[in-house]
């Protein structure tokens, strides 16, 4: 479903990604993991399309959209989720849900499967605050928020970036809750965490960033049975740790 | 009493200045705050829109309605001029945008006193509204009168169509993050392309609706220019509610000040700017000036 092939990326001359790839199946749920700087958040901009890749491609259900704009890919089915949120302070949560709704709801070459609805019977919470605006809500509803958002534009690749960011243990309970649920209704996801353990909860399968390259991908029930694999990874490969020998020890 | 009766004439029309500067700056504070556009040109669509109003006018009523449409089409083209050529430069400050739109308002004014020549070109109201009034003892103009409701009406339709419609959500969600909005499947350019040519259309109209008040002359852009800076500045870039507010003081200083004390009243224009200044920076570092763009994009 989301092919990232040797993809390279960064920001003003600095290359942050070094072809990274990545294979993602539709109805999975992938992670990547790794510390502040590996990489995740561009990843997740480059194939949001807020980053350009200089390098590499990065193909959503067949079709490749690496040098398509923002809007373009969004409106070719991927949603983003980004980090720190980013709902729009001066807009209330209904007129959030409405212009996302406006967007991805008109699409004519599929039915609209979110509706604003929809998702408030998903997240009650924000049924509750549809007339308080971003800057008024918690962490948590923000949270609930740019997801809905997100899920308004009717996607078929969900990228959520550093999702339980700042959140409490019972919300990020939620969060993970309903991402597991997410394939059911036949979305994929990339996640971006920076804890292994969480990632291994919610994801059929687990990349390990270390400085902008993959150094390993695990199971994520290889994860949860060994979850020491991922910070010796993390520790390891950026020290010349061979790639692909995780995974080898696991075995 | 009779102080109070004697300022009242120059109170009303420093409401109708004011409501003609809002109408007059609610284009350039939107394309600013929101966009992220300064458009120098402003004052020049407005003097265009003035020019052809004048021109269309001869005193009947539907060559008035003819003078305002003409207005905000030539208005909402200028605007369009402005959205191609600004839009490349988008993501690059708004530092190269003014400048062009400097350039175009050089380029604007050379053809407007080309055209028009270098005297002001009066406007011919309809005879129902080129008389005047009398109220609290006072003569004042029908026209001015007018236009202060039209101006009203034209200030709440605006702050319903910024608050309570989906056009005006996606112009407020601009302005918060421009590169979100992308992310959710709307073209930032087409978003510009409309802010520009609404922001020309509010410039055109103004312009003619405010020819009969002051202009088309050769002066007239570079005066508009000038007093929506105040007003925008004063009322806080993209704020309608601030500019409405901002623009009914100008007016007010403008008429009133005059007429009480014309020593102080332009002082006291340019001391108020400089307050406001001064309070924003003290309450919020230099992005409360201004200078930092509320659209600007995050990613």
């Amino acid at each position: 479903m989301l092919t990232i092939d040797s993809l390279t990326a960064g920001y003003d001359g600095g290359t942050v990604l070094h072809g990274l790839d990545v294979e993602i199946p539709l109805g999975a749920v992938h992670a990547v993991v790794g510390h502040n700087g590996a990489g995740k958040t561009t990843l997740i901009h480059t194939v949001a399309g807020l980053v350009a890749a200089s390098s590499g491609r990065v193909v959503v259900d067949g079709g490749d959209v690496t040098r398509l704009p923002a809007h373009r890919r969004a409106r070719a089915g991927v949603g983003l989720v980004p980090q720190g949120r980013r709902v729009f302070p001066n807009l209330t949560v209904q007129e959030h849900l409405t212009l996302a709704f406006g967007r991805g709801g008109r699409r004519r070459d599929r039915a609209a499967e979110w509706t604003p609805e929809s998702v408030k019977a998903l997240l009650p919470r924000l049924a509750e605050r549809a007339g308080h605006r971003g800057r008024q809500l918690s962490g948590g509803e923000q949270q609930m928020l740019a997801i809905a958002r997100a899920l308004l534009g009717q996607p078929r690749l969900l990228l959520l970036d550093e999702p339980t960011e700042g959140l409490a243990p019972l919300l990020v309970q939620d969060i993970a809750s309903l991402i597991k649920r997410l394939p059911e209704r036949g979305l994929t996801v990339l996640l971006a965490a920076p804890q292994p353990t969480f990632a291994a909860s919610v994801a059929d399968r687990v990349t390990i960033l270390v400085a902008g390259r993959a150094a390993e991908e695990f199971s994520a029930e290889t994860l949860r049975e060994k979850p020491e694999l991922a910070a010796l990874a993390m520790g390891h490969a950026g020290a010349g740790h061979e790639i692909g020998a995780g995974e080898a020890a696991a075995r | 009493m009779g102080a109070l009766n004697a300022h009242l004439v120059p109170a009303v029309d420093g409401v109708a200045y004011g409501l003609l500067l809002y109408v007059a700056a609610a284009g350039l504070t939107l394309l600013f705050g929101i966009g992220g556009v300064l458009n120098i040109a402003h004052g020049t669509l407005f003097a265009l829109g003035g020019y052809l109003a004048a021109t269309v006018s001869d005193g009947s009523w539907s060559s008035a309605l003819l003078g305002l449409a003409v207005a905000v089409v030539g208005g909402t083209l200028g605007g369009a001029v402005l959205a191609v050529g600004t839009a490349p430069l988008v993501e690059r400050g708004e530092l190269p945008q003014a400048l062009l739109t400097f350039g175009l308002a050089l380029v604007g004014g050379d053809i407007l006193s080309t055209v028009y020549g270098g005297d002001e070109h009066p406007v011919v109201v309809p005879h129902a509204v080129n008389g005047t009034v009398h109220f609290f003892g006072h003569v004042y103009p029908t026209y001015r009168l007018m236009f202060i409701v039209i101006a009203a009406v034209l200030a709440v339709a605006g702050t319903l169509v910024l608050g309570r419609t989906r056009v005006g959500a996606l112009l407020r969600a601009t302005a918060d993050d421009r590169a979100m909005v992308g992310a959710m499947g709307y073209a930032p350019w087409r978003v510009h392309a409309a802010l520009c040519a609404a922001a020309g259309a509010l410039a055109g109209l103004a312009g003619g609706l405010g020819a009969p008040i002051i202009g088309p002359g050769p002066d007239t852009a570079d005066k508009v220019l000038m007093l929506s800076m105040v007003v925008i500045v004063l009322g806080g870039p993209g704020s309608v509610l601030g500019a409405f507010v901002a623009a009914v003081a100008v007016g007010e200083i403008e008429t009133l000040g005059v007429s009480i004390s014309s020593d102080w009243a332009p002082y006291l224009l340019f001391g108020m700017m400089a307050a406001a200044l001064i309070v924003r920076a003290l309450r919020g570092g230099l992005g409360g000036v201004g200078i930092a763009m509320p659209g600007k994009a995050r990613a």
